[in-house]
């Protein structure tokens, strides 16, 4: 059974078609990647896996429950983990509160109102944990919004990871960061947990390459093609598509 | 080095520890000097009291929740209203009445917030408004039990446990108004430490990111709102309780007003700016209108101007950067 599917997902806004008749499979444990040009409906994909937006037609499946319906709080307490393209952080708390805040959701600890956050110790060295696993341990006590940009993105994926989820949406994790940095993100990636799936949307090709086992490529809201690396790039479709429309 | 941390300002979080630190006594060795060495202000120093519970109400939604509302004396107006109407109706006894005003006002909150925390800025802004002038217009013309535009005068209210008469002095108000700010205090300190006003300051933060990590975003912002407007509604009910009176301007656009100014200028999403604005700003307008009764507005105008200009934070913000700046020169 795969992590994640879906069949038949389509959606449009109006006369414009983002998502036509996809059908995905991310299988356990799977490193996939998912590219495709510029306005190809990447990321309006991972926003109808994650729940931000609801497909006009077809159905989501997470672990072989149908999901379509449900809100995003219910997928991700269902094991649906994301990081966002654009930084989306505590930019105020501290690297540490960024991680623990998602541990309380998840361990069901963050509505309560009497003891002190930090007398909650096991959400804190959980957290603490966490950080330290992805070579952020030096930084827990920092303002996220003091911390370089390539340490932002850690951040981004430390908290989905506090989550604990089957199903990782890693939506553009190296964007913005220089190609030196980009490779300690490539390196944290590598490390991640075996037993996640992971679905990462990126641009930096180099990276795409060394991470995927499978690579699916998205033209138009439309799945051109899919296969191990070695198979997507010698594909002419896949090279037709990002080497121009000069040939056609 | 961070003085901010030692009065127990922003957030504590995780990693930090939320036990008190010896700062956190001063305002109330304060509170108690002024009660025996300056019982001639007890009447001012009551109103003051009972505006920092107000105020610290407010910081739970609009410091802490982010939620910028201009119609908080929906609230404290209600609650002054319920303890009016509960103390002439059932019983003078005050603590009931805070109680009876607390739930009153909450419920208020509950319904209210239900509809208001579905929009967000602007919308939000105009139906918190929107609902103050709703509930004023309801306090002006049920005139039967209001008292309408008169208010109500000479509201029966008995001694504190049966023991504790309010006197001319207004020395049993001001003690009555101090347990009940304490209390006031340390709950809204609690809730700000713990994981639930974490996730509060997550709302606020990056509401996109708490949907991400399953957090129940509406849910938590109205327990909040509502446990806000309980505490206002409280607030509301020490005023009428110490002043036997309530009027209709417990229930005015420029108290929302005022009360928003007071904890700007103390500094929101500090606990401790909730004290010191209301502190700042009733006494130089005490002292301005004794000054130039004609003038006085200019004054606290100016106040806040200089306050809006160099000290974003508000006063402790100010406070945060001269002693920062400080320990800066030393290290």
């Amino acid at each position: 059974m795969p992590a994640l599917e879906t069949r038949a997902l389509c959606k449009s806004f109006g006369a414009l078609t983002v998502a036509e008749k996809i059908d995905f499979r991310l299988e356990a444990g799977a490193r996939h990647a998912l590219i495709g040009p510029n306005g190809a409906g990447k990321t309006t994909f991972i926003n109808i896996l994650t729940g931000r937006l609801a497909p006009s037609s077809g159905s989501v499946l997470l672990g072989g429950e149908d999901i379509t319906r449900l809100g995003q709080s219910a997928r991700v307490k269902r094991g649906l983990g994301r990081t966002f393209q654009i930084n989306t952080l505590f930019r105020e708390l501290s690297v540490l509160d960024n991680v623990a805040l998602g541990v309380a959701e998840r361990t069901g600890i963050a509505g309560r109102m009497w003891r002190a956050a930090s007398a909650h110790r096991k959400v804190r060295d959980e957290a603490a944990a966490l950080l330290q696993s992805l070579g952020l341990a030096d930084d827990a006590r920092r303002r996220v919004l003091d911390l370089p940009y390539g340490k932002q993105r850690l951040v981004e994926i430390a908290i989905a990871l506090g989550l604990k989820p089957s199903v990782l949406l890693l939506d553009e994790p190296a964007a913005g960061v220089p190609s030196m940095e980009s490779t300690r993100i490539l390196e944290v990636l590598n490390r991640l947990p075996a037993g996640i799936a992971i679905l990462i949307i990126e641009h930096d090709m180099e990276l795409v390459f060394r991470f995927a086992k499978r690579i699916t490529v998205l033209v138009q809201g439309q799945v051109l093609c899919e296969g191990t690396p070695a198979e997507i790039a010698i594909d002419p479709r896949v090279r037709e598509v990002y080497l121009g429309e000069g040939h056609g | 080095m961070d003085f901010a941390r030692h009065l127990g300002a922003a957030e504590v979080g995780y990693g930090g520890s939320a036990r008190l630190r010896p700062l956190e006594f001063l305002p109330w060795i304060l509170a108690l000097a002024v009660y025996f060495l300056a019982p001639s202000y007890l009447a001012l120093g009551s109103y003051v009291l009972i505006m920092i519970l107000f105020a610290l109400s407010l910081d739970l939604v609009l410091g802490y929740g982010g939620i910028v509302t201009l119609g908080h004396a929906a609230y404290f107006g209600f609650g002054a209203y319920a303890a009016g109407v509960f103390a002439t109706n059932a019983t003078g006894d005050p603590l009931p009445g805070l109680v009876v005003a607390g739930v009153a006002a909450g419920l208020l909150g509950l319904a209210t917030g239900a509809v208001i925390l579905r929009t967000h800025g602007l919308a939000l802004l105009m139906l918190t408004l929107a609902i103050t002038s709703i509930v004023f217009e309801v306090a002006s013309q049920w005139s039967s039990v209001t008292g309408g535009s008169d208010g109500m005068h000479s509201v029966p209210i008995t001694p504190v446990l049966g023991l504790f008469k309010f006197d001319l002095f207004g020395k049993t108000a001001y003690l009555y108004c101090l347990a009940v700010l304490l209390a006031g205090w340390w709950l809204v300190r609690s809730v700000v430490h713990s994981p639930f006003g974490m996730a509060l300051s997550g709302t606020r933060e990056n509401d996109a990111r708490m949907h991400a990590i399953g957090a129940p975003v509406y849910q938590r912002r109205l327990i909040a709102y509502t446990l806000s407007a309980a505490l206002a509604g409280v607030a509301g009910a020490l005023l009428t309780h110490t002043t036997q009176f309530v009027g209709l301007s417990v229930l005015t656009f420029e108290l929302s007003g005022e009360i928003v100014v007071m904890l700007v200028l103390g500094g929101i999403r500090r606990i401790y700016g909730a004290f010191v604005g209301p502190i700042v700003f009733l006494v130089a307008r005490d002292y301005l209108a004794k000054q130039s009764p004609e003038y006085w507005t200019l004054g606290v105008g100016l106040l806040l101007v200089i306050i809006v200009m160099f000290a974003r934070g508000g006063i402790l913000g100010l406070v945060d950067a001269l002693v920062g700046r400080a320990a800066g020169r030393k290290d």
